[in-house]
């Protein structure tokens, strides 16, 4: 196992170094010097051109590269212009708030979308079924930063019974802190819940057909065993495929979801460093997300072979392809 | 009794020639959810087109005095916004803004990615290690963040959000389409067109394309919903269309500061989004179950 | 009351869909003694399969119904248990071996997982018993070197011996009832005969009772004490192995006998197949089920009905021209072309 992890993170490294090729080259792409909008309308030619000496933004593209390359080898996504910070303080200060956004949705979304599939595909073609299906599809069109807006509008402006932005500090104890993140996580939550909800009831449709599945209730085992237990671990298989997915796709919704709720992560980073052309910013915080997505998809691939005993360690490739 | 022969002998092979493609509608329209999906669809493909006839007012008609009026008033079938802009005429145009971007962003990366995936699966080797590296890589982006980041490179238009959503929307159909050229590759057929001498170019677009069709236009259906999303989202956040340019996105953004006076306007644009989308995606699903139920998007 | 074990009376399987009722179980009826070997033999389709399911309720609901019937298991009325009532009796009192040992066994978890789940479920011991109880198991069922096996995977076995792991799940609870549906027939000819041998031997040893469903009169011949011919959801033909394979009477069956492969296969004289399908069980048939393809069938063989009467002591057969009065006289390759 241990082995098999440690040739998955070589095959991704080209992955990682072409991720990190069009970061650099996307940023080196976005119109305006920034020398000239950080330092603002007022200032003199050369204050400018001092700035971009010591940015190093008059050398070469290739230098650049090298240099940019050699900063990332040594862990160095170099320093905000806007913030006068290292990036990385930045990624460490806002990360972790990311993190727990996007922690609870995913909490939210795996328990209560998985039973609703479950449940669905157990009870195929009953009112319960038909329901899960509607409210599911419904859940995988929905754009989610309307839902957020709505429910800002519902929740906090209309029955105030949650704050509609800023997240809340533990100092102020834990249910403060936890009603901010009420509404950003089930914002956050709802199109990974109907897309698992969607998935766990077709595969586990396409289980229950199987011999095993009888064998299991010959054996006299109850019904929710035989779901829960036989069933369940069979179907997911696709689930994780998914799982995978649409954890980058909720790196991408906290974008919008924090951009809603004000909320203080990586998304806001993006978002506001785009708006201040600090590229620096936005090359470090992309490029995190990306590398972040890549080690999703390894573990991923690890939890593959957990659940499915058929997955030859010995073989190599598969899995990201 | 001749007559009669004589005439089911002359309906016989038109009947034939017409039925593979009854078979797909009589099957979407069997699916009774696909039958709306497609319904929502043209409903709102019908309102893009003749928006000038379906629209009350003109979109970008100022009337400051008259902001803000709830739905209903004065003719303002759904009110009006900040800049008393009759918000009905605004959505019927947003419409077309919408799916135009859907459409066309979906179009071109169909195009760039089913170019790449095509001669990254039937040459193969290197050529086809560089190019799925850079998928990979750009895959390793989350759709949306790819499309904010390269809406800054390119600047604010109607054009460059086309462009930005095509762009993320390369790397899927180049797998998708690399995938199946893999398999079709493999069949008999092919070695014996190659070794009949026709070149790799009629190969590729007479045998090896039209077997990838089917996936190429059920992803395709899928994406245009969630192009449609993004175009939304873009413009949500101030980097998709220019104002005073109404798009369901921009009209939900202004609404979103206006949400306490006037709701409507985030309602009513918000609304629209998930009508269409959903249209789609239930047309989307439809569509896969009839032409390629293997798949799983 | 009676001491058979099982007693199935005139049982009726239906298969609702939306438009019609198949009825694919059409008023079976049989005994089953303790320690005896019973085998219902047939083409697919002829209802064999379900009638097995049924036993257990076992039948998909919806679109499968048990529409009439008794099925009385030591006296107790099986179609009248409740359902938790009825779940301590599979698996435990009646257990099932199915036709493909490659799907029939979970894939995701281990062998011995599996026979152990099946102790405890009926059994209130610990952990370690169960799994010395299983390992036991897996030895009886002829599993070289069962410790090391009981961790391993159904994909890292072979058929015959996945197949033994199902007939070890299935016996870990000393069932009187073992209902073994085509047990053989997706396996090697050589594995067959292993995995026969081992039946036979086991119900030696722990004294149950066997409901062998096959197509493969080969296997009746020797696994069975009884046996019943089915055909599209009736009974044409019952008695006892050799009553049957000595004196058969129903066309059915002299084309089911001539379409098996002779032991003394060098004859290289072309193996007889019944030319036609089955009936579609969603229409009504007003006559004998087998007229279509029958090469004796006469005018009243698509009207009416025969019934299933018994010609000699404990040999009951279903047409209308072999009763205790007349028979008819089987032609010589009746059904070849």
């Amino acid at each position: 196992m241990g082995k098999y992890i440690v040739r998955r993170l070589f095959d991704l490294l080209p992955t990682v170094v072409v991720v990190a090729i069009i970061v650099f080259i996307i940023t080196r792409l976005i119109p305006g010097d920034p020398a000239a909008v950080m330092l603002g309308p007022q200032a003199s030619v050369e204050d400018i051109e001092a700035l971009r000496k010591s940015l190093g933004l008059n050398d070469p593209l290739y230098l650049q590269f090298f240099h940019y390359v050699i900063d990332l080898l040594q862990g160095n996504l170099g320093v905000s212009l806007t913030y006068n910070e290292p990036i990385s303080h930045l990624i460490m200060e806002r990360f972790p708030n990311t993190l727990i956004l996007a922690a609870s949705a995913l909490v939210i979304a795996i328990f209560i979308g998985i039973p609703a599939g479950i449940i669905s595909a157990s009870k195929q073609n009953s009112l319960m079924d038909y329901a899960v299906m509607l409210v599911s599809l419904i859940g995988v069109s929905m754009p989610i930063f309307w839902l957020g807006v709505m429910l800002v509008l519902y929740f906090s402006v209309n029955l105030g019974w949650f704050p509609a932005t800023g997240m809340g500090s533990m100092e102020e104890g834990l249910i403060p802190y936890l009603k901010h993140l009420v509404l950003p996580s089930i914002t956050l939550a709802t199109i990974p819940m109907a897309t698992f909800a969607r998935i766990t009831r077709s595969s586990m449709l396409e289980v229950i057909s199987q011999d095993y599945i009888k064998t299991a209730r010959s054996k006299g085992l109850g019904e929710f065993w035989v779901v829960c237990k036989h069933a369940f671990k069979n179907a997911l298989t696709p689930l994780l495929t998914v799982l995978g997915m649409q954890i980058s796709m909720m790196l991408g919704g906290a974008v919008l979801t924090e951009t809603i709720f004000s909320w203080p992560g990586m998304g806001r980073l993006i978002v506001d460093a785009i708006d201040k052309r600090d590229f620096v910013v936005v090359q470090g915080t992309v490029l995190f997300i990306a590398v972040i997505f890549v080690l999703v998809n390894l573990f991923v691939d690890v939890m593959y072979k957990v659940v499915n005993p058929r997955v030859n360690y010995s073989s190599s490739k598969g899995g990201t392809k | 009794m001749a007559s009669v022969q004589s005439s089911i002998v002359q309906i016989e092979p038109e009947k034939k020639k017409v039925k593979k493609e009854a078979g797909l509608m009589k099957k979407l329209m069997r699916n009774r959810l696909a039958a709306i999906g497609l319904t929502i669809t043209a409903l709102m493909t019908l309102i893009a087109i003749f928006a000038p006839l379906i629209a009350t007012h003109s979109p970008n008609q100022m009337d400051v005095a008259h902001s803000l009026a709830v739905p209903g008033t004065d003719g303002h079938l759904l009110g009006t916004d900040n800049y008393g802009r009759d918000l009905f005429s605004r959505l019927v145009y947003g419409a077309r803004i919408s799916l135009m971007v859907g459409i066309a962003a979906v179009i071109f990366g169909a195009f760039f990615g089913t170019l790449l995936g095509l001669v990254s699966g039937y040459f193969g080797g290197r050529l086809d290690a560089i190019i799925m590296r850079t998928m990979d890589g750009l895959f390793a982006f989350p759709f949306i963040l790819l499309a904010i980041t390269l809406m800054t490179v390119l600047g604010q238009g109607l054009v460059n959000v086309i462009i930005a959503i095509g762009i993320a929307n390369i790397p899927g159909f180049a797998r998708i389409v690399r995938g199946q050229v893999l398999s079709v590759k493999e069949e008999e057929f092919i070695e014996v067109t190659k070794s009949l001498g026709a070149t790799n170019g009629r190969i590729i677009l007479q045998h090896i394309l039209p077997n990838c069709m089917a996936p190429i236009i059920v992803y395709g259906t899928m994406s245009v919903a969630g192009a449609i999303i993004s175009e939304a989202a873009l413009s949500f956040l101030g980097l998709g269309v220019q104002p005073p340019t109404a798009s369901w996105g921009s009209i939900l953004k202004d609404g979103k500061d206006y949400l306490v006076l006037s709701p409507h306007m985030a309602t009513f644009s918000g609304l629209a989004i998930l009508l269409t989308v959903l249209g789609i995606n239930l047309f989307g699903d439809g569509l896969r179950d009839a032409l390629d139920p293997k798949m799983k998007v | 009351m009676s001491d058979f074990l099982l007693e199935v009376e005139d049982l009726e399987v239906h298969f609702r869909s939306s438009s019609s009722v198949a009825k694919a179980v059409n008023g079976v009826s049989f005994t089953l003694n303790k320690k005896e070997t019973l085998g219902i033999v047939g083409e697919s389709g002829s209802g064999k399969s379900v009638t097995a399911t049924a036993l257990l309720r076992l039948i998909p609901n919806p679109p499968g119904k048990i529409a009439g019937g008794r099925i009385l298991f030591e006296g107790k009325d099986i179609l009248a248990l409740s359902e938790k009532e009825m779940r301590s009796i599979r698996g435990n009192e009646i257990s099932m071996i199915f036709q493909d040992p490659m799907t029939s066994l979970n894939p995701v978890f281990t062998v011995g997982n599996q026979i152990i789940e099946s102790i405890r479920t009926h059994r209130k011991v610990s952990k370690k018993e169960a799994k010395k109880a299983a390992i036991e198991m897996l030895q009886l069922v002829g599993i070289p070197e069962a410790e090391k096996r009981m961790d391993m995977y159904p994909h890292e076995f072979s058929g015959g011996m996945r197949q033994r792991v199902m007939i070890a799940i299935a016996l870990a609870c000393n069932p009187k009832l073992l209902i073994a549906d085509e047990p053989t027939t997706a396996l090697d000819v050589t594995v067959q005969a292993q995995i026969l041998d081992l039946m036979r031997h086991l119900q030696d040893t722990i004294d149950t009772s066997i409901i062998m469903i096959t197509h493969d009169l080969g296997v009746v011949w020797e696994m069975c004490d009884q046996v019943i011919v089915m055909y599209a959801g009736n009974t044409v033909e019952s008695g006892d192995v050799k009553t049957i394979f000595d004196r058969p009477l129903h066309p059915y069956t002299w084309g089911l006998l001539d379409s098996q492969i002779t032991s003394d296969s060098e004859n290289e004289e072309k193996l007889s197949t019944i030319p036609g399908t089955p009936p579609d069980l969603r229409e009504p048939i007003p006559g004998c089920h087998f007229a279509d393809r029958c090469p004796y069938a006469q005018e009243v063989c698509f009207s009416k009905k025969p019934e299933l009467i018994e010609v000699e002591e404990g040999h009951t057969v279903s047409c209308h021209f072999q009763t205790k009065e007349k028979r008819l006289k089987r032609k010589e390759k009746a059904y070849h072309g």
